[in-house]
């Protein structure tokens, strides 16, 4: 019996649903259609690098990495509390962590935009004290907010996952020749960690980057990202050719992102053996 | 002390974080009036009305029929191509490995916009149908990738020894494979389902008119201002997740004292 060829639906799935699409990306990034045919063109990545264009792209990186960074200062002590908790404790705090993902997404954004609105609750108590807050939705700052929000588990459950790893007895050997708890951290957890610390930047900078529900839930309708950007063109002006050359690049920044990361956790895990 | 003191402190912050928006947005469910701010009196009435809203009744039906076929779908045709690919040589198997890995790192609006395009050329009516298809695929990897390690796992003599004691392919496949790997299996079905019913990006570009899942309707609505019915629907998710989480932990903890008593 040809078992190997039970993997021939799925194959024949893949190719019609995530191949053929993909391509189809491809060919739309450099083709236009007139009265006259089909034309090869590149002009749609041109305008991909037209300033105001390049703006949004500098924009949306900044504010991923801003809030990947966010996620990291605040997720990695999360991380090393959780690991640090005897079994019982642990796994009913890891729940608790993961619970809240487990509510939709767009609910939870939801939920920020009724606490910040102008009448929402925390401009309403801050009210009671005299303060008029200036509006808190719509900015810069709370779609940073929501992405912190929505993406810090996937940050801490990679990292804590390495740190439960870590041999006791490394740390107890580092301690037992002399290192202070700093230089325990610095030189052997930290360190140790980094496949964890590299994975949850992945996690949180690649949906940060390609959002554009939070930007438009809590950054308002003006405020574009490359999402927004892409949704745009599909949903509204129905650009196709440009859209696909923006999803090719959005493609390409993640590809060499995630190169980025990957090479690093492999030099790190070289230099780990000398 | 100073220290364990902080750490209470750190995750009790964080912790606040993560729930805050939550146990308000329950709270408010209850409220009187539509106000999200000014607590004016309790009140079960938008849980009551929540079930009157077409909308959002055919939202709720949506999400439930799609999220519970696709994974169905999904965990019989991974669970088969797990295998499948199991039994490949190696540079194929390696090729459908990472071909399987493909959607699971490809971004959301790629996958869904993608998807919308072959829909929009292959002149396919978008709605229940499309979406559903959108769903099986994004679901797919993550049956297959729960099953795979499992079939690693797979002692073969079980299965040579079952079919050398006279069980036919098909009868050792059910009692001995089966079995050893239904636990991936499970974990690949939940996986999907909760995938599947969290999906608003893909969703939102695949599916047509007068078809749309919660996450579309809170999106659609969030725009315009929302309505208490909203946070009542949420509360009831929320409720449910905790729900599932507690029977599931029963589940697992009384297969864990069973497995106890055994030893």
């Amino acid at each position: 019996m040809k078992k190997h060829l039970m993997a021939y639906p799925y194959a024949l799935w893949m190719l019609i649903f995530t191949i053929i699409p993909l391509a189809l990306i491809l060919v739309y990034s450099v083709i236009t259609i007139d009265d006259a045919g089909i034309h090869f063109t590149l002009d749609h990545f041109r305008r991909v690098f037209e300033p105001i264009y390049l703006a949004v792209f500098w924009r949306s990186i900044k504010i991923a990495t801003i809030s990947t960074i966010i996620c990291l200062i605040l997720g990695y002590p999360m991380a090393m509390i959780l690991a640090s908790k005897n079994l019982s404790k642990k796994s009913i705090l890891v729940v608790l962590f993961v619970i809240p993902m487990w509510m939709n997404f767009l609910a939870r954004t939801y939920a920020w935009m009724t606490l910040l609105e102008r009448n929402g609750l925390i401009a309403t108590i801050i009210g009671y004290f005299g303060i008029q807050l200036p509006s808190l939705l719509y900015t810069e700052n709370t779609v940073i907010l929501g992405m912190v929000y929505n993406f810090l588990p996937f940050m801490v459950l990679p990292v804590y996952s390495v740190l439960v790893k870590i041999d006791k007895a490394v740390l107890e050997a580092a301690e037992d020749l002399g290192a202070t708890p700093f230089i325990v951290f610095r030189r052997v957890i930290f360190p140790l960690s980094l496949p964890g610390v590299s994975s949850g930047i992945i996690m949180v900078f690649m949906p940060a980057l390609t959002t554009f529900v939070i930007s438009r839930l809590l950054g308002g309708a003006h405020f574009t990202l490359i999402g927004n950007l892409i949704e745009q063109q599909f949903l509204t002006t129905m650009d196709w050719g440009f859209g696909s050359a923006l999803s090719v690049v959005l493609m390409l920044i993640i590809i060499l992102s995630m190169g980025f990361a990957m090479r690093y956790e492999k030099e790190n895990q070289g230099g780990g053996l000398w | 002390m100073v220290k364990s003191a902080f750490k209470k402190i750190y995750t009790f912050l964080i912790f606040l974080f993560l729930y805050a928006p939550i146990i308000v947005l329950i709270i408010f469910s209850f409220n009187e009036s539509k106000s999200r701010a000014h607590w004016t009196g309790f009140t079960f009435k938008w849980y009551i009305e929540m079930f009157r809203d077409r909308q959002i009744m055919s939202s709720l039906y949506y999400t439930i029929t799609i999220a519970l076929t696709a994974s169905i779908i999904a965990t019989v045709l991974g669970t088969i191509a797990a295998l499948g690919i199991y039994y490949m040589k190696k540079t194929p198997r390696t090729i459908m490995i990472n071909l399987t890995y493909l959607p699971v790192l490809n971004p959301d609006i790629v996958t869904g916009i993608s998807l919308m395009l072959l829909f929009i050329l292959m002149k396919f009516q978008r709605g229940f149908f499309s979406m559903l298809i959108a769903h099986i695929t994004f679901n797919l990897p993550y049956v297959i990738l729960s099953v795979m390690p499992k079939l690693k796992q797979l002692d073969n003599y079980l299965y040579d020894a079952a079919l050398d004691l006279g069980a036919t392919p098909t009868y050792a496949f059910r009692k001995v494979v089966l079995p050893q790997i239904a636990p991936g299996i499970f974990t690949g079905f939940l996986l999907a389902m909760t995938m599947s019913i969290d999906d608003f990006v893909i969703s939102f570009f695949t599916t047509g008119p007068g078809v749309s899942n919660l996450a579309i309707t809170i999106y659609s609505m969030a725009r315009k201002g929302v309505s208490p019915k909203i946070n009542a629907v949420l509360s009831i998710m929320f409720a449910g997740v905790i729900l599932m989480l507690l029977i599931i932990n029963n589940r697992m903890s009384r297969d864990n004292g069973r497995k106890e008593n055994v030893v």
